[in-house]
């Protein structure tokens, strides 16, 4: 799926209108169908999708040709404009009541994740010196309050729980009443999983709200789900006027175009992405990132800009062939740290290339990390970093004395360089063997 | 109870009563379902359970056949909306939409009302295809049914409800905890094991799965068991580790019971969008997946991705899930689901 993105589909509708000046009526058109496809492949609704394509092919016609970019990029650059706007800025923050304690509600369909994100979110909310309680409000599911239970344990916050014999209603009101008696500044109802059309159980959330008033209603959502996540957002948020919506399993690989439809029917943010099972695996929602991410190209754009500004497009030339040779060395490595550092955090850069997101996940450098790969790099003599393959106990332990560092640092170091160093030249053995998409180059360069 | 369930999807304040009272039953064990009763209430339940989840798809498409005269671009572009929506996904759905068109112009069929007609048969044949693989590879005895999937699908529930099904088969049924993972998840396999009168056989969470399927499989030797099932940790399919967890899950199940008939079922969620394509592609390779079930039906999502599956994978849909009761699975007839998808008998 690697170069499957909508970039290089466009590329290749735009390929016949190089040096054109201005994109007209037809391309606009033909251009649409390939954006509309693309939004379908990545499970956006089929409504938002035709409302998106209408709003972006008002603003697309006419639209002069940047001088540095071609009709595809030109295109590209008003779907992500226009994608990242409706997607919505960044709101992660869980409005804390002046008045506490702060109630937190998730509910959503069976199996979202709710659970699990209650454990998360408590967790990130005990780092902030509150006090959560968790309380456990499915009296539905087999072994659901042993499950809110061992999550509570896992990240050191309590659990309230009266069985599975009381209401829902019953249970949120005692569980508030302890939290108040126990100084627990933020509870977290986890409730039952429910489908939007079961009256029944969506009346019984109604109850629970009525009866205690969370200060947030955050529906949770499966990042997998298909054309129905309309219906889904649709129904809760009339139902229970949600707050936001907190999209899961995004360490999967779908395109995830259900936050786009979420966030059309509801209008309500995204406020934070689920990237695992484990209880750390919650972030902070990157509207421009999901953007990306639907379309299925990285973050082409904001990359093929920052390289513009910052990357020499003679060395990125050379860079470019240097991987496709296989002579990429310790050097390259590190000319290409030093001109990244330019352009923000290392992390995201590499987030950027399209497709390789996830494969790099693996090997993420942090900001302070990048420091000590610094410093390792510049203990090694020419001959080391030009082949690394030289590179043997000894020499690994000199050079973690001369750069402070440990030999392990150095170890994991140098399997990160081998690592990027493989999957650079998988990259562009595909592109090589890629037919149709002889067009698409290593975003490194500037152009694609 | 029969009653009941006939009135099920009729009545909307009965329901959550149903609900209660199929936990209640539940918990009592209620293994006791005849085979007899089952098989009468399938087909009901079956078109219950499916016009619920399909009639947004049927009522689309009459609709959509009655406010056109004649078959058209327009009709088909329309058509094509429908079955987007459904989940059936653009590269399938412009097949069918080819297929529907040439026929159209070969057979020069001029009224919408045969677009239908056409569009069921091809849907019939794409699902049909595997007729004689749909049910459970579970013959001769003994037999191993390995249950796999990403995270929340469904997999722990279906375990429940087919070894209830078995049950009622007079079959003798072991159930293996191998999701030593996710929290509390042997709690959950072992009171649907309670519930429907099966053993379960589980280590400490924390403990390696392969472990537990070998101790399983023993189990099941010594006590000549029909049917074992094991339930295994959801996991996203592009997790590397965890897939290969499955090949040696895999390896174990070949050496120590060579002489069982083998299932491996993959469980998905019918709200999924296209991602099920690539859970199905990648967990085929990983595992040797013989069925498909098919979860949440009973929501207002069509399930519609499984046609691009069956079409590109040739994997059978085996069951479906329509609910969290016990009772809450059929057997798949893509007959019966394309007919009911249509609202006929
Ligand atoms: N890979 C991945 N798995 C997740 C994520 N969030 C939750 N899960 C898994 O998804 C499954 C379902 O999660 P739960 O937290 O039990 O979901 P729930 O919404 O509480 O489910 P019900 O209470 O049955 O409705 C579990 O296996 C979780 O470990 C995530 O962000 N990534
Ligand atoms: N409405 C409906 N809910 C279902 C169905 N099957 C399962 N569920 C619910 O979906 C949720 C997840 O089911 P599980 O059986 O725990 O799923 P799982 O695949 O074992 O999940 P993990 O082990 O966490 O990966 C539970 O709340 C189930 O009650 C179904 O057919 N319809
Ligand atoms: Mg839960
Ligand atoms: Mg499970």
């Amino acid at each position: 799926m690697i170069f499957e993105g909508l970039a290089e589909k466009l590329q290749n509708t735009f390929h016949k209108l190089k040096g054109k000046g201005k994109v007209n009526e037809k391309d606009v058109n033909d251009a649409m169908r390939e954006v509309k496809m693309a939004l379908l492949e990545a499970d956006v609704n089929f409504k938002v999708v035709k409302d998106f394509v209408n709003k972006v092919k008002a603003r697309a016609i006419g639209a002069e040709v940047l001088e540095s970019l071609t009709p595809g990029q030109q295109i590209i650059k008003i779907v992500n404009e226009e994608l990242t706007e409706l997607m919505g800025s960044t709101q992660s923050k869980i409005a804390f009541s002046s008045k506490p304690p702060t109630v937190i509600m998730l509910v959503g369909l069976q199996g979202a994740g709710k659970t699990t994100t209650c454990g998360k979110l408590a967790k990130l909310i005990k780092k902030q010196a509150k006090r959560p309680l968790l309380i456990a409000a499915d009296i539905y599911r087999p072994a659901a309050i042993k499950q809110l239970q061992v999550v509570g344990g896992q990240v050191d916050v309590p659990v309230f729980t009266m069985g599975d014999k009381q209401n829902p209603v019953n249970i949120a009101k005692a569980g508030l009443e302890h939290a108040i008696n126990h100084g627990n500044d933020v509870v977290i109802i986890d409730t039952a999983g429910r489908l939007h059309i079961d009256d029944e159980l969506m009346g019984e959330l109604q109850s629970v709200k009525e009866s205690i008033k969370p200060h947030e209603i955050l529906l949770v959502v499966d990042s997998m789900t298909g054309q129905d996540a309309v219906n889904v957002a649709e129904h809760f948020n009339e139902k229970l006027g949600i707050d936001g919506v907190i999209l899961t399993k995004l360490d999967g690989d779908t395109r995830g175009g259900a936050a786009l439809s979420v966030r059309a029917v509801t209008n309500k943010p995204i406020k934070f992405a689920a990237l695992g099972e484990k209880l750390d695996d919650i972030e902070v929602f990157h509207p421009d990132r999901m953007a990306s991410r639907i379309l299925g190209m990285g973050d082409v754009l904001s990359l093929i800009e920052k390289a513009q500004e910052n990357f020499d497009a003679k060395k990125a030339k050379e860079l470019e062939n240097k991987i496709k040779s296989q002579s990429f060395t310790f050097e390259d490595f590190l000319d290409q740290l030093q001109q990244m550092k330019n352009m923000g955090p290392i992390s995201q850069l590499l987030e950027m290339i399209p497709g390789a997101g996830k494969q790099l996940k693996g090997l993420e450098v942090d900001e302070k990390e990048l420091v000590y790969i610094q410093a390792i790099i510049q203990s090694m003599t020419k001959k080391e970093r030009q082949n690394p393959s030289i590179l043997n106990g000894s020499r690994r332990k000199r050079i973690a004395a001369g750069s402070g560092t440990s030999v392990q640092q150095v170890n994991r170091l140098i399997k990160q360089f081998e690592q990027t160093r493989k999957m650079m030249k998988q990259f562009t053995d595909m592109e090589k063997g890629m037919k149709k998409g002889g067009k698409f180059k290593l975003p490194f360069g500037n152009r694609f | 109870m029969l009653k009941k369930l006939f009135d099920k999807f009729k009545n909307e304040n009965e329901e959550k009563d149903q609900k209660i009272e199929d936990v209640e039953n539940n918990k009592q064990a209620e293994a006791s379902a005849s085979t007899e009763e089952n098989e009468a209430n399938i087909f009901k339940r079956l078109k219950e359970g499916l016009s619920k989840t399909t009639q947004g798809i049927t009522v689309k498409i009459e609709d959509l056949i009655k406010s056109y005269q004649k078959v058209d671009e327009e009709l088909l572009e329309e058509l094509e909306e429908v079955l987007i929506t459904a989940d059936i996904g653009v590269q399938t759905t412009m097949e069918i939409i080819d297929h529907i068109r040439d026929k159209a112009k070969a057979e020069k069929i001029k009224e919408p009302e045969m677009i239908k007609v056409i569009l069921k048969d091809k849907l019939k044949e794409i699902l049909g295809e595997f007729e004689d693989d749909q049910q459970l590879n579970i013959q001769p005895s003994p037999a191993i049914i390995l249950v796999v999937g990403v995270n929340g699908v469904g997999k722990t529930t279906s375990i429940g409800k087919i070894a209830h099904k078995l049950k009622g088969q007079n079959k003798k049924v072991l159930l293996a905890a191998a999701d030593t993972f996710r929290a509390a998840a042997v709690e959950q396999l072992k009171i649907w094991g309670d519930r429907v009168g099966v053993e379960v056989i589980s280590h400490q969470e924390g403990a390696d799965p392969a472990a537990v399927i070998f101790d399983a499989i023993q189990a099941a030797k010594a006590r000549k068991v029909d049917v074992l099932i094991c339930d295994t940790a959801g996991r996203l399919h592009n997790k590397k580790n965890l897939m290969n967890e499955l090949g040696k899950i895999s390896k174990i199940v070949e050496r120590e019971y060579a002489n069982a008939t083998r299932d491996v079922l993959l469980v998905l969620d019918a709200t999924t969008g296209q991602n099920a394509i690539q859970q199905a592609k990648i967990f085929k390779e990983a595992t040797n997946i013989s069925g498909l079930v098919l979860t949440k039906l009973d929501g207002t999502a069509k399930g519609g991705v499984i046609i691009g599956i069956s079409q590109e994978l040739k994997i059978p849909v085996k069951l479906i899930g329509v609910g969290e009761g016990v009772a809450d699975l059929q057997e798949f007839d893509s007959n019966s689901f394309v007919n009911a998808l249509f609202g006929e008998e």
